[in-house]
């Protein structure tokens, strides 16, 4: 970062604040997803340090309730790692978006890598009409929700073993709630609810029949046939 | 194994940000492409939430999970925030159990 002139025009100021606000407003939102995450972590089975370890190293929140969820269920390790990695296909096409939006390189790029995730591309893509507000958006959005998220888990995980066993107090309902609540906000369009309903029909009538952990991944199939089939009008 | 998950999750992850960051637009963004990786959260997000709520080994069944996520999906519907939502299923569940009903 080069040193700004010393007498910063006074709407650069307004809005260097107003990104910051907003970046830990959003920090603080995903903390709560955190805490939940602790909690269902340390009842699907991770160790606190495992748990830990998750949203540090994975840092995108949906794929990591799918690897506890999936290995909660019993569906073994190479299952749960597919569902994941499958969930963080979507950064993928969020870092397409911010390459040119932030031209990273070198140890930015490296750092920055991690923290492509849904709000910090939101944020950015909310400033992307002046440089230095879509680059401070990213990074101070990446640091908040890190920062955040990885406190709120090690919270989340240490309350999660106090309470003991997850049954007692209902964390097995817990998880699928929090998928749900991950889901419902991606259920904008008649496609994409039938495109949930699909997915679940067929995850329900394969689980007698197959090893935990692939009805899930099946699953997956009928988002590509969903995408296979795009077409403009139907979207 | 849960140590392999984790890792092998995370490199995964890491790639596919990586990935995004480093190819040229053109390579990926093409509209079925665009179109899966959208319906992809969405599908398996799904499938999760439908599973956990009735599976049982090989089995479906239906206990108390299926109320805990019936009044979490109310809560949603109230527009309640992630947390509560969670914890509202968690309790009813807790609750049904506590006075053994399911």
């Amino acid at each position: 970062m080069t040193p700004g002139p010393s007498s910063a025009p006074p709407e650069w100021d307004r809005r260097r604040r107003s990104v910051v606000r907003d970046a830990l407003g959003v920090g603080v939102a995903t903390g709560a997803y955190g805490l939940s995450f602790g909690a269902i972590g340390v009842a699907g089975g991770l160790s606190v340090a495992q748990t830990c370890a998750t949203s540090v190293l994975m840092f995108t929140g949906a794929s990591q309730f799918a690897l506890v969820g999936v290995l909660a269920a019993g569906g073994g390790a190479p299952a749960a790692a597919v569902t994941a990695v499958l969930l963080g296909a979507r950064n993928a096409l969020y870092g397409l978006r911010l390459s040119s939006l932030l031209e990273l390189t070198g140890l930015r790029k490296v750092v920055g890598a991690q923290m492509v995730i849904d709000e910090t591309t939101a944020m950015c893509i909310g400033h992307e009409d002046d440089v230095r507000a879509r680059r401070l958006a990213f990074w101070a959005t990446g640091l908040a929700v890190f920062t955040l998220w990885n406190l709120a888990t090690l919270v989340g995980a240490l309350a999660g073993t106090a309470l003991g066993d997850p049954q007692t107090y209902g964390l097995d309902a817990a998880v699928p709630a929090a998928f749900l609540a991950l889901l419902w906000p991606r259920l904008d369009t008649p496609r994409a609810r039938w495109v949930a309903v699909g997915a679940a029909g067929v995850a329900l009538a394969l689980t007698p029949v197959v090893p935990a952990g692939l009805p899930v991944m099946a699953a997956a199939g009928v988002a590509v046939l969903a995408g296979l089939t795009w077409r403009d009008a139907a979207t | 194994m849960i140590w392999a998950a984790i890792l092998a999750s995370a490199l995964g992850c890491y790639a596919l940000k990586w990935l995004g960051l480093s190819v040229p637009e053109s390579v990926l963004d093409r509209p079925r492409v665009r179109a899966t990786a959208a319906a992809l959260p969405v599908a398996l997000l799904a499938a999760l939430a439908a599973v956990q709520t009735f599976a049982d080994g090989a089995g479906l069944v239906l206990d108390a999970r299926v109320a805990g996520v019936a009044a979490g999906v109310v809560a949603l519907l109230l527009r309640a925030p992630f947390l509560v939502v969670v914890a509202v299923a968690a309790l009813t569940a807790a609750g049904l159990r506590a006075v053994g009903v399911a």
